[in-house]
Order: C-alpha cells, then structure tokens, then sequence
C-alpha cells in the first residue's frame, strides 16, 4: 500500500513535523459560535462577534506565548478576522511563527439505529472549502468524530463509520494543502476503568489507520488528536504514570512511526492535570517515534477566560494566565514540569461535562 | 441476524481446555464480540425503523408486476441537456412543461409503478396548478426523490469519482417524505478502465449503505444504485467479474448498517461487454449473464431489480429486459429507465404544445413495450428506427 502523493506532499510533511517541534503544541481556539458563547456566558459575557474577537485577540496577542505554540485552530469566522489594530489574526500568527488552522467538520448527527452514538459531518464540498481556506492562509485542518465508550458501545458500525469519514476528509484537506488533524475522541463519560479505556482506544486507533491507508492518505503529513487513556469520568483517579503508561503503550501498538506528532486532546480534564499527564508521557522511557504534545481548549483557556470575565480592565491579568498555561504545557513537551504553574483561578477545576457536545 | 453470529463467536466446547488440545497456545476469545441490541424483541430480529410496514408495502407496489419506474430525475443542468437537444433553453417554465407532458400521460400508471423526480419537480405544480405529486399518485404511481448530490473526484483513487449528498440527509429525507415522496435514488458510479480501485468500491459501497439507511429511518425506501459504467472495450466476463465484486461489497455494508432488505430496491446496470468492446452481446448472453449474477449476489428477500438502461437504445433496454424474465426469478425484475423511456417522446414533443399528445402516445408506447417485457412477452413489433438508436454517450456525465 502506497499513498498517494499530492503536490502539497513536501509542504504537508514540513508543516506537520513543524507542529510537532520539542516545546511547543496547540491552542485550539475553534470553538463554534454556540459553544463559545457557553463559554461566554459562563463569565457573564454577551456572545456578540465583538466579544469572540476581542478574547481571539487576548490570546493570540499575549506577549510570549505564541513561542510556545506551533499551531492555532480556529473556526471559519476567526479565520477572516482582524485585531484592533487591524491586523488580521492570521498575520499575528504566521509572524509569531504559528501555523493557523481550521476547523472543517460541520458537527455530530446521531447515527440511527444505535443508543446514542454519532457520526460527523462535513464532506459535501469539502474540497472547495478546504481550497479556499488554503487560500485565507490555513495550513492544518480539524475534523472530530466522537465515539463513546458503554455496555455496547462503540459498535462496529460507528467505529467504521467515523473512521471512514475521518479517512475521505484527510485524503481531501491533503490534496488542498491542510495537514488533516485526525480526530478520533473517545468520551471520557462512563464508570469503566483505565483497562476499557485502553482497550477501545487501541481498537479505534487500529481501525482508524487501516481506514487511513485505505484512502492512500500520507501519514507523514497527518497528525493524530486522540484522548488520553484514563479511567472514565466516574471511577477513581489514577496517577499521573499510570495514565501515561497505558496512553503511550496504546500508541506504540497503533499508531505508525510515519505520523510526526500526536497532540493530545484535554477532554473535560483540568488544566493542571492535563498538563501533568502530558509531562508523564514525556518523562516516560521507551520508544516514542513521534512526539507528544498538546492541542488543548478547555485547558488551556479556563483560568484566562476567568480573569478576564470580559473586562478590559483585566486583559493583562488574564494575559498573564494564559502565558503561565502555554508555558507549563511547553515544558510538559519537554517532560520538565515541575509543577510549580502560579496556578491560576480554576485551574484545577474540572472541565468535565457529561456527554460534552463540542 | 446480529445475535446469530453472537452465538457463534461465544466460547465453544472446541475452545475450552480438552484431551487433544492439552499443550497448545489456545488463541484467547476475543474480547470485542459482536453484539445483540439489549432491546432486540427477538433474536433474529433486524433493528428496522418505525416505518418498517409501510416500507415493505411501498417497495412491493412499486415492484408490482407489468410495471417498472419512470426516471425523470435529471438535474438541472442535464436536463438542459436534454432540452438543448430539441432546440429549447433551460428555463423553468420549459422543465415544468416537459415534466407535466410525462406525469400526465393518460393511462401511465397501467406500466409505470413509481416516478423518480429531481427536487425542483418534487415542489413543483404541472402547468394546470396541480402539484406534481399530486398527479402521480391520482395516476396510482409512488413519487421519489433522487438525494444525492453528484459526484466528486475521489483523492486517492485513479481518476474516480465518490457521490457526495450525506451531509443532512437526515432532516432532507424527512421533509421530502412530508412533501409526498416515498422512495429515494442514490447513484454512485464504478468505472471498469479506471480499475475499478479497491477504494473506489468500498467508497461506493459504503456512501450507498449509509444513505439507505438514513432513507429507512425517514421513511423513503431506497433505490440503491451503483452504476458500473458502460465506457471500456472490456469484454462481458470482465463485467460479470467486477459487478460480482461490487454486489457482494454493496450487500454487506447494507447489513452492517442494518438495512432491511424487504424494504430496498435495486438499480444495477445490467452485465454487457463494454460499450467499445468489439465483440457486442446478444440480448439471451445479456440476460444469462445478469441473471448469473443476480442469482449469486441478491438475496431473495430484495423485492425488485429495476435495471437502468445506461446508454442502450430503447429497443436494446427492452428485448435485453424481455430476456430475463422469459422464466420466474425470486425478485421482480423491472426497469427503472430514463432515456430509454424518454428519448423518442422527447423528440416528438420538440417543445410544440400541439405535439404533447403525440408525444404522450409514443411515451405509452416504450412504457407498455417495457410492461410487456417484465412480464416476458415482448415481441418487438412495429418498433420504430428511432426507438432503436443506441445512446450511448463516452465519459457521460448525468
């Protein structure tokens, strides 16, 4: 099995290796309207363009963070817009040396006939999109398929069926130039323990790469987004290690040496232990082909959304928080956090919400 | 069907520690085992939708015998193609005129079961302000609705396409089930000298699964239609050998999306040597071959094949129709043609008002031909040099 090699091939394989460079991660910041304005509102904050624009601009505008990012995602609407001064995101980011991204999949729609599992859509005309995001300055693209773990859940049926859909759109943003962010998100939700959880990541991960060389996509200019291997949302914690044991031993039993970088998603974990987790892995002594990093929301934003609370009297404030998560997590790259993060407001708070709908 | 193949996998007396196996690493049952639906009423029950009668009914009507489908789906832009051809612009008004002549046609519901209309026709009145659905069903045929929305360069493959229409599927079948539609046609391609691929196969085969089964849970019965091209100088057994491929892929992703099968139908080209193949088939090698075919791929629980014509000549689609049903088969097996029904009355019309009952008559005339030839009793008498004109068209795009 060959893959097939767009004219983007070289560009593709750069960019994705780029993303995964020692030190640095992403911030996904690819909220859709409805689910930014939870956020919004979460901190008494109007969900109004001017607002979503003005917490883009705290972010990307941060003094010092963009060196500990590699990537940003963003949704459609950020993609085109500009900060105060006028200049637009996308040229904050590429002189900052990061590498803007899009979010492509038009949402989950329940699969019918199973209890309660999904499939994303988004392929229709995927390809004219994908063009024109090439052309507003996008490089890297998002897709996320969502399964859940339950009595009999994930059935064949979804895993196939997510797995495809994850295969056509990388084969699509590859020929237009994006480097597809594979996304295969098993929800945290659920009493099961870490053995179950490792157990349907590894038999996800599988199918999803067989889907993947199925459709001839090039893996080396892929990244791969999936959740941690944990014990789920309602059994007991388990250390640090220990999640990083069963996450990477997952890996290595699926994921290709051809695929630069995994970037982990935080799924409803706090910041701080999403961090920790992150340095675990990377502490870990054993074979690691390609680099682990970050491709975080909810925990990298939390605290900083708290200490704006949309005030502009409290950007710099909320800077300042921001800079602490982006640098902890740079470190945790390296595996040398030390956990000692100024721990802002909230930033061990839990950001688990049940069945999360993103 | 789910928790026959559960007991099989389940731990066997063969697996468990014996005599003649003392010794030897036993491979440890695995641990993803396929699953029954806790709620299943019975074991061998297919986890159909709430529309699962009515599904059974619908396709069964429109697999009636001495009737087979009108398809009169063509986009926009195609059917433009089909205007310019007789001389007349694309409008509105000459799609809606054209489409009245057709569902008006006195009598058509004694040989056409069910009519497949584009969405513009669906919403659309004849030219006397009744709806168009409306016609249809007082004519005693079902009206469907073609949702798929084209094809599209497939990455990865080798110069194929993939039919693009899943996104919103879902809420797009229910409204067209309120409109009046009762089934619904989806047509992917495979192309024989561009492979076909592995991928292009599976992709086929896959899309057609899941839009039948969003089509069930809506209410709309699905035509599942992977066309394999006629373009190739490839020879019949090619043919036979791809389309058993294709069938025995489409089949399985039907029940892996737990389709009912008593509440699809089929649109598959029939088994022909490629349209540039030297050696051409006679209509008897068309059906032994198709009919071969049938036999080994399509379960008898499927009520009816309406093949489509493809590019044969009216009189072509006919006597190779006529061909396959001069004994019983397990499915109704029908047609569901376009052009092969359409061109003739197309021409006849020319566009001119005074011509629409000629052209009525001549749509009649293919209609019963067609009627005659599922129910194997087609004799090919009288029939005009027009209706025997191939159509074939290199690269067609519908």
């Amino acid at each position: 099995m060959s893959c097939f090699i767009s004219k983007y091939a070289e560009e593709l394989a750069k960019n994705a290796a780029y993303i995964g460079t020692p030190g640095k991660g992403i911030l996904a910041a690819d909220e859709s309207t409805g689910t930014i304005g939870k956020r919004l509102s979460s901190i008494n904050v109007e969900n109004v363009e001017e607002n979503r624009r003005a917490l883009r601009e705290l972010l990307f505008t941060t003094p010092g963070a963009l060196r500990c990012l590699s990537g940003v995602i963003l949704f459609e609407e950020t993609l085109y817009q500009k900060a105060s001064s006028g200049k637009p995101f996308v040229e904050i980011l590429k002189e900052g040396g990061v590498l803007p991204g899009i979010k492509v999949d038009k949402g989950t729609v329940e699969l019918n006939g199973t209890n309660g599992e999904t499939f994303t859509q988004g392929l229709d005309g995927l390809a004219q999109r994908c063009q024109k995001y090439y052309e507003a300055g996008a490089r890297f693209a998002k897709w996320r398929a969502v399964l859940k773990i339950g009595v009999n859940e994930p059935t064949e049926l979804a895993i196939q069926e997510n797995a495809n859909g994850l295969a056509m759109y990388a084969a699509i943003c590859q020929q237009c130039g994006l480097v597809p962010i594979v996304e295969p998100e098993i929800l945290v939700d659920g009493p099961h323990d870490i053995k179950k959880c490792a157990e349907v990541t590894e038999r996800v991960l599988a199918a999803c790469y067989k889907a993947l060389n199925d459709h001839h996509v090039m893996l080396e200019g892929t990244l791969l987004k999936p959740n941690m291997v944990t014990p789920g949302s309602e059994s007991p914690k388990v250390a640090a290690e220990v999640i990083a044991e069963y996450t990477v031993r997952a890996l290595q039993r699926t994921v290709p040496a051809a695929v630069p970088a995994i970037v982990f998603l935080s799924g409803g974990q706090s910041e701080e232990e999403a961090t920790r987790n992150l340095n675990a892995m990377n502490k870990l002594k054993t074979k690691k082909p390609w680099s682990l990093s970050f491709s975080f929301g909810r925990a990298l934003q939390q605290s900083t959304l708290k200490a704006w609370a949309g005030k502009e009297e409290n950007v710099k404030k909320a800077q300042d928080a921001f800079l602490v998560r982006c640098e902890a997590n740079s470190e945790a790259t390296l595996g040398t956090y030390k956990g000692d993060a100024q721990l802002g407001e909230g930033a061990s708070e839990s950001l688990h919400v049940k069945d999360y709908k993103y | 069907m789910a928790s026959a193949s559960a007991t099989l996998l389940k731990s066997s007396p063969i697996l468990d520690k014996s005599e003649w196996v003392k010794g030897q690493n036993l491979r440890q049952p695995s641990v993803s085992v396929v699953r029954c639906y806790p709620t299943a009423p019975s074991a061998l029950t297919v986890r159909a939708s709430s529309y699962a009668d009515e599904l059974i009914k619908t396709a069964k009507t429109i697999a009636s015998p001495g009737r087979g489908i009108l398809a009169m789906d063509e986009s926009n832009a195609t059917c433009g193609k089909r205007l310019a051809s007789i001389g007349l612009e694309n409008t509105e008004a000459n799609r809606q005129a054209y489409r009245t002549l057709l569902v008006s046609a006195p009598g058509l519901g004694e040989y056409i079961s069910g009519a497949i209309l584009f969405e513009e026709t669906l919403y659309q009145s004849t030219t006397d302000g009744k709806k168009m659905v409306d016609v249809l069903v007082e004519q005693n045929i079902v009206p469907g609705i073609k949702v798929d929305k084209g094809l599209v360069p497939l990455p990865g493959s080798n110069n194929e396409s993939w039919c693009q229409g899943l996104d919103g599927l879902s809420s797009r079948t229910a409204a067209y089930y309120q409109q009046g539609a009762r089934f619904a046609k989806w047509r992917t391609v495979v192309s024989i000298p561009n492979g076909p691929s592995a991928l292009a196969v599976k992709e086929a085969a896959w899309g057609l699964a899941r839009y039948a089964a969003i089509s069930q849970d809506s209410g709309l019965v699905p035509i599942v239609e992977p066309e394999i091209l006629l373009d190739g100088d490839h020879g019949i057994d090619r043919t036979f050998e791809v389309a058993k491929k294709v069938w025995a892929e489409v089949f399985f992703y039907l029940a892996e999306n737990n389709v009912m099968f008593e509440g699809i139908l089929l649109k598959p080209s029939m088994v022909t040597p490629g349209a540039e193949c030297k050696d051409k088939a006679t209509p008897q090698q068309v059906a032994d071959y198709t009919l071969k075919l049938l036999h080994r791929r399509i379960p008898p629980a499927v009520p009816g094949i309406m093949f489509l014509s493809g590019g044969q000549s009216e009189v072509e689609a006919t006597l190779n129709l006529n061909a396959m049903n001069q004994s019983p088969n397990p499915w109704h097996v029908s047609f569901s043609y376009a052009r092969a029904l359409q061109n003739t009355c197309l021409k006849t019309w020319g566009g001119r008002p005074e011509n629409v009952k000629a052209a009525q008559e001549v749509l009649l005339v293919r209609a019963k031909a067609n009627s005659l030839a599922q129910l194997g009793k087609y004799t090919g008498e009288g029939e005009s040099e027009e209706a025997k004109k191939g159509m074939f068209v290199k690269g067609y795009v519908y």
